[in-house]
């Protein structure tokens, strides 16, 4: 098939977030305003919002969450840009991705010339069983649910099709936790502003005050083999390798790419877009790899005419440890079966030689699910652009990739952004 | 237009008889479970029913201890977990469902690759009583 192009250039020139959390006392059009007011702030030479013709917004689901349906105007309308149309995209965890490739469309197809793509979710305000039962809908509740499957345990299966596939330790991806938690605490906006070691500390802290025996783990490593302290959620996937229930919003804002520089001397472009589609987990042809992942970064790569090797920033959807490592083979840098060695020789951490979700991924900067695929964007923006401050990348950095992925890879998102 | 017969609730309804049908697609002969109305494979739009075995393996599994409000009502939680699983059946599809006769507390004694066999569990009283698709270990 001949390889897909866009109508037109597309550039990113602004791009913020809400820290992401559980926020009490915040809703989802409230941290929206917040992702909406520090992206307006990021565009270097300024901009009037008036110039923004459509709203695209990535929400999986505000009608569960906050019992509120219809999102996407009302947001529209809570930072003054009525009667701008404005529709909300939903594709499970990738909704954000999914709601970028839509406004990238938009603009590559002449009719916009500039559009607002968000993502927002606000979940800490239920239980955490009806979040899990919230998420769950994002699978077949006909022909997977009545399984008893949740989340967790959809990817905990995944997992162990692969350490039986590939010889793979459960401590592979408990190496992932730990280095995740290392990049989000160089992250002001991160969920957990908190290394393994640093909870560790807090946790004997804690049992010091309470009159309790000091917990006496040697390192990290025992720590997260601790079944009190990170207990098992879905075998072989603890407390540690799951991403957390996140209140967040993001925004970015794209525009012609010949009305770039109008706004900054620094601009990406969005040279690359890929989204694929696939059945239940029991209905694909293998449950070792995300196949949508690997169409949707095979068309991204065509589209931008570059390859794995060549990517600099990468951000993948580690919404369990396991994902990740499937995502790092799913997109190439790593072969089938070698992902857990990479991630257990360190080539995965920010000094190694293929850093993977510098921000702390949705591990440990949070996972507000349809933010999330946006906020993805936003590390890139950072560090393509030198902005990243202590967990800025060396080197002269020139693409970056986001990997969203929405249920177990039913929808997969991939993008790819250049600096000129 | 022709009605579409494989329906989930055809489906269900042939488990409440304790039989795991599914559908052979008239065109190419791809068989899936569930039943599809549409081949996936060929496109074509005219299926047959199809009796599975029963009879496959383990392919992937998990035991759950965070459960969901359905299971935490069946009497799982934290201390008391299950075991959910990708089953492939000796026909070729796979299909999920929850497995019995492993010990879901050490998750580590179960393996990829166990042999097992349909198993049907009846849960809810009256209007709400259901049959749900399972699968007992064999040996």
């Amino acid at each position: 098939m001949p390889v897909k192009k866009l109508g037109r250039g597309v550039a990113l020139v602004g791009a913020g977030m809400s820290k992401f959390g559980a926020f009490p006392g915040k809703n989802g059009r409230d941290l929206f305003v917040e992702a909406f007011t520090e992206m307006h702030q990021s565009v270097d030479k300024g901009f009037d919002p008036h110039e923004i013709e459509a709203v695209y917004i990535g929400n999986y689901s505000s009608d569960l969450f906050e019992g509120q349906g219809h999102t996407a105007p009302i947001l529209t309308d809570w930072i003054g840009l009525t009667p701008r149309p404005a529709v909300r995209i939903e594709d499970a965890c990738a909704s954000g991705g999914a709601a970028l490739r839509q406004g990238l469309i938009a603009v590559a197809s002449g009719l916009y010339d500039m559009v607002l793509v968000g993502g927002v979710e606000k979940m800490t305000d239920l239980p955490t069983e009806r979040v899990t039962d919230t998420l769950a809908t994002a699978a077949d509740v006909v022909y997977e649910i009545p399984a008893g499957f949740t989340f967790p345990g959809f990817y905990a299966a995944m997992a162990t099709a692969y350490m039986d596939r590939y010889g793979c330790p459960v401590e592979a991806f408990l190496q992932v936790g730990l280095k995740n938690h290392a990049h989000g605490a160089l992250n002001e906006k991160a969920q957990f502003g908190q290394t393994i070691a640093d909870i560790m500390e807090a946790r004997k802290k804690s049992a010091a005050k309470k009159g309790l025996p000091a917990p006496t783990w040697a390192n990290e490593m025992e720590f997260l083999c601790d079944p009190k302290a990170n207990p098992m959620i879905a075998w072989p996937l603890r407390l540690y390798d799951c991403s957390p229930i996140s209140d967040g919003a993001a925004a970015v804002l794209l525009v012609a790419e010949e009305l770039a520089r109008r706004f900054t001397d620094a601009p990406l472009y969005v040279t690359g877009t890929g989204q694929a589609s696939d059945g239940a987990l029991h209905d694909r042809s293998t449950l070792t790899a995300i196949p949508s992942a690997q169409k949707a970064a095979q068309d991204a790569y065509a589209m931008a005419g570059v390859k794995s090797a060549d990517i600099d920033v990468v951000e993948v959807h580690d919404c369990f440890t396991a994902a990740e490592i499937i995502a790092t083979e799913d997109l190439g840098f790593f072969a089938p079966g070698e992902g857990w060695r990479a991630a257990g020789a360190g080539s995965t951490t920010r000094g190694g030689s293929r850093p993977i979700n510098t921000s702390g991924g949705l591990k440990s900067k949070g996972h507000p699910v349809g933010a999330s695929g946006v906020g993805q964007v936003i590390e890139v923006w950072k560090q393509l652009r030198g902005q990243a401050g202590t967990r800025q990348l060396p080197g002269n950095l020139r693409l970056g990739l986001t990997h969203n992925v929405g249920g177990t890879g039913q929808t997969c998102t991939v993008h790819i952004f250049e600096r000129r | 237009m022709s009605e579409n017969i494989f329906t989930s609730t055809a489906y269900n309804q042939r488990l409440g008889e304790h039989t795991l049908m599914g559908t052979r697609c008239s065109s190419c002969g791809a068989v899936h479970l569930p039943p599809r109305p549409i081949c996936p494979h060929c496109l074509s739009e005219t299926a047959e029913w199809v009796q599975f075995s029963g009879k496959g393996k383990v392919a992937a599994f998990t035991s759950i201890y965070i459960a969901p409000t359905a299971m935490i009502a069946e009497g799982f939680s934290r201390t008391n977990p299950y075991c959910s699983a990708v089953v492939q059946l000796v026909e070729g599809p796979m299909i999920s469902a929850q497995i019995l006769g492993v010990d879901a507390s050490h998750p580590e004694t179960i393996r990829v690759g166990l042999p097992v066999e349909a198993a049907f569990i009846e849960r809810g009283e009256g209007e709400q009583k259901r049959t749900f698709l399972a699968f007992q270990v064999v040996g």
